[in-house]
């Protein structure tokens, strides 16, 4: 107690190192992470290690220790995590070509492998990256330009997973899934074109309506003619001779005074011979 | 967290250390001095470390202030303060260890970072902060996010291998709130992108007028339920409620050719619209001129000759009483006749003479 009174400045600044001390001996893993315990750039141990199947909160995070100093911890993140591959441009086996955007989802599953193949995270996710890119970029080009927009997209997809994971298992690193997020045409040409095709296929669909509404329309005024003359028929064939008659006293009206439509007829003059039948009064004679 | 603000303010202090060490004996059992801490059981903390030497530097400092003869601290005339900071202490505990849940939260509860159960709304106890920590998540509320074309186009391709111009939104909300803390690096984010390309696959197998379309509530269902397969296998504890297409449109850059295609439609219909009117007025013609014959007819029967006789002269009255007439008496004379009114030539009728 005497020390203490006499000498505050170094028993604070001696407590303070402890703390610290304690602080470093005792490290929190989150649920998050997983850590390397290296002793001297050797691994010793693994803290909060991924485990398929193991439930959240039931061991491995928590309250750690190492030593001092000696232990460094190397964090590693325990979440699924993901890579997204550049836009690139892949020449499917049909020699046409396709905007790929892809990602991948990756857990690091064996922290150890992957602290002494990649050593840090960015570094894992830079080579996943190319991986992943040549992968995308090797199978699709096995591929004709259908598959890709096709059902079979996800067989293809499974392909890559498959070849991505056996490169990334040498990291340590699990592969989740790989998605083609996008196939897209690239711009230029292949756009333009593909604009041109559905611009004359709305062309083409466009003339076909308006041909088919044609149709229709000639076909329902055939259908009417057709059922015209056969009222027509049936009414006039009652008697074909008063219908000649009937029919020309119609016309000469039509044609001399004018129709129902008001129009008057061209002038017309008439040059009547006495022997005419609509003057066989006239002249007294009878019949 | 709240580690090092401990630290550093343990760092700064300037009062006598025994003291201090003693005083916390009164309330936290604990090893109390340091040098103990280090080498002690691994069940102490640092937290609680970290909690203590906030409280011994406070200690530390009002008893220089107020008190430098070295009293024993749990003596009551030793200090007032120090039962004022017992009462603070505990009031932190309190505070920090009772949570209240809203309805639509979960409080994921980590100890020391180690996930060890999941407060229910209501409130809920837990150990005090520095040991247990909570975090509040609202799984109840529906989040809403907006994909496809903004600003910019978007464009997908579909199955017929035309592009279309699509715009559309995920609902969701979290179904497992430690799941969604702890799986997922960027949940979020991991959302959107497998939202995306879980539209992208199912626009790529259907047609471009089935997804402009009729098709878009199966489009969305799809969609919707192909997402909820792939954030299932990620564990991301992500509820989709359902995918909404706002906008299938084709490209801009196509646009007039769909809307001459809207266009064909109407066209074609107006057609078949004025081919019916022609036709109904074609037979409502033929039948009312059929109705007339049949009307006079019935009169001809009756008495033919007068009948025929009588409309022959109606007729001739009518278009003679109409025209200039010229009649020739002498019998193969052609007479030079006028010009009438230098229009039209007359014609000579001779089917007059066809009547009987």
């Amino acid at each position: 107690m005497e020390a203490v009174r006499r000498h505050p400045w170094i028993v604070a600044i001696a407590g303070a190192i402890v703390l610290w001390l304690v602080f470093l001996a005792f490290p929190i893993v989150p649920e998050t992470r997983q850590a390397v315990v290296v002793r001297f750039g050797k691994p010793e141990r693994i803290l909060n290690e991924y485990k398929p199947g193991r439930q959240i909160g039931a061991v491995g995070a928590g309250i750690s220790w190492r030593i001092p100093f000696v232990d460094q911890i190397v964090w590693i993140d325990k979440r699924i995590l993901d890579v997204d591959m550049q836009t690139q441009n892949v020449l499917s086996t049909d020699k046409r070509w396709l905007q790929v955007d892809a990602y991948a989802r990756y857990r690091i599953v064996n922290p150890l492998l992957m602290y002494v193949r990649a050593t840090t995270e960015d570094n894992l996710q830079a080579q996943l990256k190319t991986i992943l890119g040549s992968d995308v970029r090797n199978e699709l080009g096995k591929q004709p330009f259908a598959a890709l927009l096709s059902p079979e997209r996800q067989g293809v997809m499974d392909d890559i997973r498959n070849e991505l994971n056996d490169d990334a298992s040498k990291y340590g690193v699990e592969i989740v899934d790989v998605r083609i997020k996008r196939t897209d045409l690239p711009d230029g040409a292949p756009l333009q074109s593909a604009y041109e095709s559905m611009s004359t296929a709305r062309e083409q669909e466009a003339r076909s309506i308006r041909a088919e509404g044609m149709k229709k329309a000639q076909i329902v005024q055939a259908q009417a003619d057709a059922d015209a003359a056969k009222i027509y028929a049936e009414s006039y064939g009652k008697d074909p001779q008063f219908y000649d008659f009937y029919r020309a006293m119609q016309s000469y009206k039509v044609t001399f005074v004018g129709g129902a439509d008001g129009k008057a007829p061209a002038p017309t003059a008439i040059i009547l011979s006495p022997k005419d039948d609509y003057l066989k009064q006239f002249t007294g004679e009878a019949r | 967290m709240n580690i090092d603000p401990g630290w550093g303010s343990f760092a700064d202090s300037k009062g006598p250390w025994g003291t201090g060490g003693s005083g916390s004996g009164d309330n936290e059992p604990s090893e109390g001095p340091w040098k103990d801490g280090s080498k002690g059981s691994k069940g102490s903390s640092p937290p609680q470390q970290g909690g203590l030497s906030s409280f011994e530097e406070f200690l530390r400092r009002n008893r220089a202030r107020w008190s430098p003869g070295g009293q024993f601290p749990g003596r009551p005339d030793g200090s007032f303060l120090l039962w004022s900071i017992v009462a603070v202490l505990c009031l932190w505990m309190l505070f920090t260890s009772t949570h209240s849940i809203a309805p639509e939260q979960r409080g994921v509860v980590t100890r020391f970072g180690r996930y060890v159960y999941t407060l229910s709304p209501g409130v809920g106890m837990t150990l005090p902060s520095p040991i247990e920590r909570v975090k509040k998540i609202d799984v109840e509320s529906i989040r809403t996010s907006d994909l496809g074309s903004g600003s910019e186009e978007d464009l997908m391709l579909t199955g017929d291998q035309n592009l279309i111009n699509i715009a559309y939104s995920v609902r969701w909300n979290i179904r497992d709130p430690q799941l969604y803390l702890f799986e997922l690096k960027d949940p979020d984010g991991t959302l959107n992108q497998v939202a995306e390309s879980a539209m992208r696959s199912v626009i790529s197998q259907v047609s471009l007028s089935d997804a402009m379309g009729d098709k878009r509530i199966e489009i969305e269902d799809k969609a919707a339920q192909i997402t909820q397969q792939i954030l299932d296998r990620y564990h991301s504890g992500i509820q989709v409620q359902g995918v909404a297409i706002k906008q299938a449109d084709p490209p801009a850059a196509v646009t007039d050719a769909f809307k001459d295609v809207q266009a064909a439609q109407q066209d074609a219909q107006k057609y078949v619209n004025r081919a019916n009117a022609s036709a109904f007025q074609t037979i409502a013609k033929a039948q009312g001129e059929a109705a007339a014959f049949d009307k006079v007819y019935a009169q001809y029967k009756l008495a033919p000759e007068v009948t025929r006789r009588r409309m022959y002269y109606d007729t001739m009255e009518q278009v003679l009483s109409k025209v200039p007439k010229t009649i020739v008496e002498a019998p193969g004379v052609v007479p030079y006749l006028p010009v009438t009114s230098g229009e039209a030539a007359p014609q000579p009728q001779s089917q007059q003479g066809q009547g009987q």
